[in-house]
């Protein structure tokens, strides 16, 4: 029986195992068959996280974080958990290739996964001119009309980094402000291959087998309109990632793992949650690594105590 | 069986008129998710060398195949059967995702 099980991979996962790995816990850390590392990786520059003056790729952070995690004895298994039991004593985790583990505590740090417009045909449209991510598909987009979904701060990272390839970047967003940061917005505003349409939902994919345009509904007139785009890349948030835990914790109105105050304790004993699953407000990389900072301290407590 | 490298050229023949199902999957070196991804196939390719071949297209190399199926993203998984794609999926997924999904060409 192990003393305590990390599952995911992001900024929070990684914190969790380098405390919990430094308390001596020999934590495991399931990360992924092929998402290791988190939101993170599908960026390219990060610039706000403390302690990197001059930026650095995603990719390149999340290395760093597992090499701290390493070095202080975290193992790390490229699986998928499929089933967790909570409950029972110890907790019980399965992964998809059938390995199961057990442990006296476990820390969830399953992050969210990008939401979907919810259109008919969204899903047979993907990879034929609808994505999520604009550094994995941007290459397709060369000297080609595009347009990005949403208003917030990977909205107008993804639109700034699609006008390396596209020659037009819409941005289609709900409202007629953005949540973005001031700085990002002020970039996205004075590139002028950007253009904003603001107070426009999309109320349609058009084009089979590949996406040809969308249709718009203004959001303030009614008055709907259609566009014509070689490709859309959809940026409206996240939803916390809580599918294998739903049915044994508490989860709040909106869906995010519930935690006692402060703490990342969740309705289990013996069970925390940190990170982007718990967090509806910040979301960021370095919110995310102290909320996995608490939770191994937290798991700790609970693993010395129990 | 490891996946072998398709070209427009070989095309046709390793995978229109291949008599079994082909899964092409259309990668890149630059895309993180294809190289996740890679190592699966080529364990799902020895898995079930019977019922289901894997090939690769690097979409640097080939874009005119990109082009005419389409692709705008990758990895983008496509099962060729009788010449005409029978299914397709997107994006990196965990190996028992997969071979659910195929399930109708492992049978």
């Amino acid at each position: 029986m192990r003393d305590v099980i990390i599952i995911g991979s992001g900024p929070a996962g990684y914190t969790a195992a380098i405390y919990a790995a430094r308390a001596g816990l020999k934590p495991l850390m399931i990360a992924s068959s092929v998402e290791p590392g988190g939101e993170l990786m599908k960026t390219t520059d990060v610039e706000n996280f403390p302690g990197f003056p001059d930026g650095l790729l995603g990719p390149d952070l999340m290395a760093k974080f597992q090499e701290q995690a390493e070095r202080f004895g975290t193992e790390i298994l490229l699986q998928d958990v499929v089933e967790v039991d909570l409950k029972a004593n110890p907790k019980i985790v399965k992964c998809g290739n059938g390995d199961t583990f057990e442990a006296k505590a476990i820390i969830l740090a399953t992050g969210a996964a990008y939401r979907e417009l919810g259109l008919p045909n969204e899903k047979a449209l993907s990879g034929h001119g609808v994505s999520w991510c604009a550094t994995c598909d941007g290459f397709f987009f060369r000297e080609k009309t595009i347009a990005v979904v949403g208003g917030g701060d990977s909205a107008m990272e993804e639109a700034l980094f699609l006008t390396r390839f596209a020659s037009k970047v819409y941005v289609i967003h709900r409202r007629d402000t953005l949540k973005a940061s001031k700085i990002m917005q002020d970039r996205a505003m004075a590139n002028e291959k950007i253009e904003f349409i603001w107070n426009a939902g999309v109320e349609e994919l058009l084009g089979d087998p590949k996406l040809t345009g969308v249709k718009l509904k203004d959001t303030v007139t009614g008055a709907e309109s259609e566009m014509e785009l070689d490709g859309l890349f959809i940026a409206i948030g996240n939803d916390p990632r809580v599918w294998l835990v739903e049915n044994q914790l508490e989860l709040t109105e909106e869906k995010f793992i519930k935690v006692d105050g402060r703490s990342s304790k969740t309705t289990i004993d013996g069970v925390f949650a940190c990170g982007d699953v718990i967090d509806p407000t910040y979301r960021q990389a370095i919110t995310a690594a102290g909320s996995g900072c608490v939770a191994a301290l937290d798991a700790e407590h609970f693993i010395s105590t129990h | 069986m490891a996946t072998k490298n398709v070209t427009t050229a070989s095309f046709k023949a390793d995978v229109l008129d291949n008599p079994k199902p082909v899964m092409v999957d259309f990668w890149a070196e630059w895309c993180g998710p294809c190289r996740m991804v890679s190592p699966i196939l080529d364990e799902i390719a020895t898995e079930y060398s019977d019922k289901i071949e894997i090939v690769k297209v690097n979409v640097d190399e080939e874009p005119d195949l990109a082009m005419q199926y389409g692709v705008t993203g990758i990895p983008m998984m496509a099962v060729f059967q009788g010449g005409a794609i029978a299914k397709q999926m997107v994006g990196a997924r965990p190996k028992n995702a997969i071979v659910e999904d195929l399930a109708a060409f492992l049978a």
